[in-house]
């Protein structure tokens, strides 16, 4: 019961966002990016965003990072107005952007030194590096790091602030098949254990569907949003099974009906 | 260090030739001056064959030594080619300036003669190379700091850049020592004045490079660096100067040949001390022993800083090991 008050003021709320960019051959004209987007992800939920490449899905992540701010609607957590970045919001991109100048226990605890508060939290630093299984790596640099292994150090320099939300952008992107569903169950067994609110962006349906509570589907130009899908599968799910595919089957279709309506 | 378990194997002893390769060399060439010398003028050579005994009993006892040390044998197996062909440039010389006279005395001495002029004139040489040392880290630090603090705000700060911008791009391609003139009427003392210009010489490249990696610096850090909660100081001494290090390098590595070049000519003209003096007095008194036995020992001087330097950056840059080449 302690658990939900902490949790309900980490649910996101979007509410009628609207962002455009100006259009880099014609500087008066601004391209609309996303047309009034409007979700809500409860908290310790995990949601994934799908939809055509270009339909604003990693713009609604930034905003939700308060890297950029919308121009109209209001972006929520908990009942904080968001106004810009915070560590409250972790961020990993589908590059694992590793400070390379850093070490991998470097670059965990670069949080912890950002905030100011390395001396009393030091502690959590090996926690965190076992959590993702690299403490044998601790005074490795990125570079010699595998793709895997480098987005795993970047998972945990996101969670080493405890934040309340976790945004995801492509993070199993690069990485090749086998190395993405190790990682997919990574990233459960995290998000499970430490019940962080979740926004997956992701190109992959199949890791959509294996992941999330419930999935956003969105159209393009501008950004919209289509369509929510519960997935009520229990997990670990099975990535052949008949309901699994057939929620693959809408989503695809769902996916393709998109595509055309925008072209 | 044991050769057993090393990955490649590694064979107990360098072939024969390769450990004869420097003791027969310096036979070669001492052998070539002897023939010289006999129809030469006599010149005091003692200093010379002293120097190609202890080359070859340096090398009989490295020779022996590299059947212990791996290590020493690895070294040696990198570094013995290149002595050897110094070794016998040396004999080169000696046959085209003293054998052949290809090239007009006074001004092409032979090598034993450089020699000699670079023991009796030791002390000199060695206050020289002192003064220069001193003039040459005093303006180098100098312009490297003054060079970085702006690079760094002229990188970050976009109104500075406004501003900084147009008169780096306007000062810094002039030669700083067009400046001397105006150096030496300036400024109370020429050593201070000769400081002044190296440091504007370090100062150009060193800002130039460093604002530009500070400004290129990889947005993506920039953002994933927020979202970890990170304020504007953590941004700058954290991500974008760490980010320029290889930059900055770039502008330190090019600083210091201006500032060699500039402590050369302000030595000669103004300050009356260093090597860059000491060259054009031996000149003046036709001394062109003395000449090139400066000139060597600035070789030696300005190659160790050289790589003094090249060892900060291989500390400073491990985080790129393998990933860079230059």
């Amino acid at each position: 019961m302690v658990m939900t008050t902490v949790t309900e003021a980490s649910g996101v709320r979007v509410r009628d966002i609207c962002k455009s960019f100006p259009v880099p051959d014609a500087p008066a004209t601004r391209r609309m990016a996303l047309g009034g987007i409007s979700f809500s992800i409860a908290a310790a939920e995990l949601v994934s965003l799908v939809g055509p490449s270009g339909c604003g899905k990693s713009t609604l992540l930034r905003l939700v990072a308060g890297l950029d701010l919308p121009d109209s609607g209001d972006l929520l957590v908990g009942k904080e107005k968001i106004v810009g970045p915070s560590a409250e919001r972790g961020l990993v991109f589908q590059d694992p952007n590793l400070f390379p100048w850093l070490t991998v226990r470097g670059n965990i605890e670069a949080g912890l030194v950002a905030r100011g508060v390395l001396r009393e939290k030091r502690n959590e630093v090996g926690e965190f590096m076992r959590l993702v299984g690299l403490e044998a790596f601790a005074n490795a640099y990125p570079h010699h790091l595998s793709g895997g292994m480098a987005q795993r150090v970047a998972l945990a320099r996101a969670l080493i602030n405890h934040p309340k939300v976790l945004l995801l952008d492509e993070p199993l992107g690069a990485l090749d098949a086998f190395t993405r569903m190790r990682m997919q169950d990574e990233v459960l067994r995290l998000w499970e254990n430490r019940r962080t609110t979740m926004l997956l962006v992701t190109h992959d349906i199949d890791e959509a569907i294996y992941m999330s509570d419930r999935i956003v589907i969105m159209t393009q130009a501008p950004g919209r949003i289509d369509r929510e899908i519960d997935i009520d599968l229990p997990r670990p799910r099975d990535r052949t099974g008949d309901s699994f595919l057939r929620f693959r089957g809408e989503i695809l279709e769902h996916l393709h009906f998109a595509g055309k309506a925008a072209a | 260090m044991n050769a057993n378990t090393a990955p490649t194997p590694d064979p107990p002893s360098l072939p024969w030739w390769m450990q004869l390769a420097v003791p027969g060399a310096s036979l070669i060439t001492f052998g070539t001056h002897l023939l010289i010398a006999q129809k030469a003028p006599p010149v005091e050579t003692r200093s010379y064959m002293l120097l190609f005994w202890e080359i070859i009993v340096v090398s009989i006892v490295l020779a022996i030594a590299q059947r212990f040390r791996p290590a020493l044998r690895k070294w040696m197996r990198h570094m013995w080619p290149i002595f050897t062909a110094a070794i016998l440039l040396l004999g080169v010389w000696d046959v085209i300036t003293v054998g052949l006279h290809l090239l007009p005395l006074p001004y092409f001495p032979g090598p034993a003669a450089v020699l000699r002029n670079l023991i009796s004139d030791r002390e000199l040489l060695f206050d020289s190379t002192w003064h220069s040392l001193v003039l040459l880290l005093s303006g180098y630090i100098l312009g490297v700091i003054v060079g970085l603090v702006s690079g760094v705000c002229i990188g970050w700060s976009s109104s500075v850049r406004y501003w900084g911008m147009p008169l780096l791009k306007v000062l810094g391609p002039i030669p700083a020592t067009a400046w001397i003139p105006i150096a030496m009427v300036v400024s109370p003392s020429a050593i201070m004045s000769s400081a002044g210009l190296i440091a504007l010489a370090v100062w150009f490249p060193v800002t130039m490079l460093t604002a530009s990696g500070i400004s290129n610096t990889r947005a993506s850090y920039l953002d994933v660096a927020r979202t970890l909660g990170a304020r504007r100081l953590y941004l700058i001494f954290r991500v974008a100067i760490p980010a320029a290090v290889p930059n900055i390098f770039i502008g330190l590595f090019m600083g210091l040949g201006a500032s060699f070049l500039t402590l050369v000519v302000a030595e000669s003209v103004g300050v009356k001390s260093g090597l860059g003096w000491y060259v054009s007095w031996a000149q003046g008194w036709a001394e062109y022993g003395k000449v090139f036995a400066a000139i060597i020992i600035m070789a030696a001087f300005f190659s160790t800083v050289m790589t003094l330097l090249f060892k900060l950056r291989d500390r400073v840059l491990v985080w790129q090991k393998g990933t860079i080449k230059w």
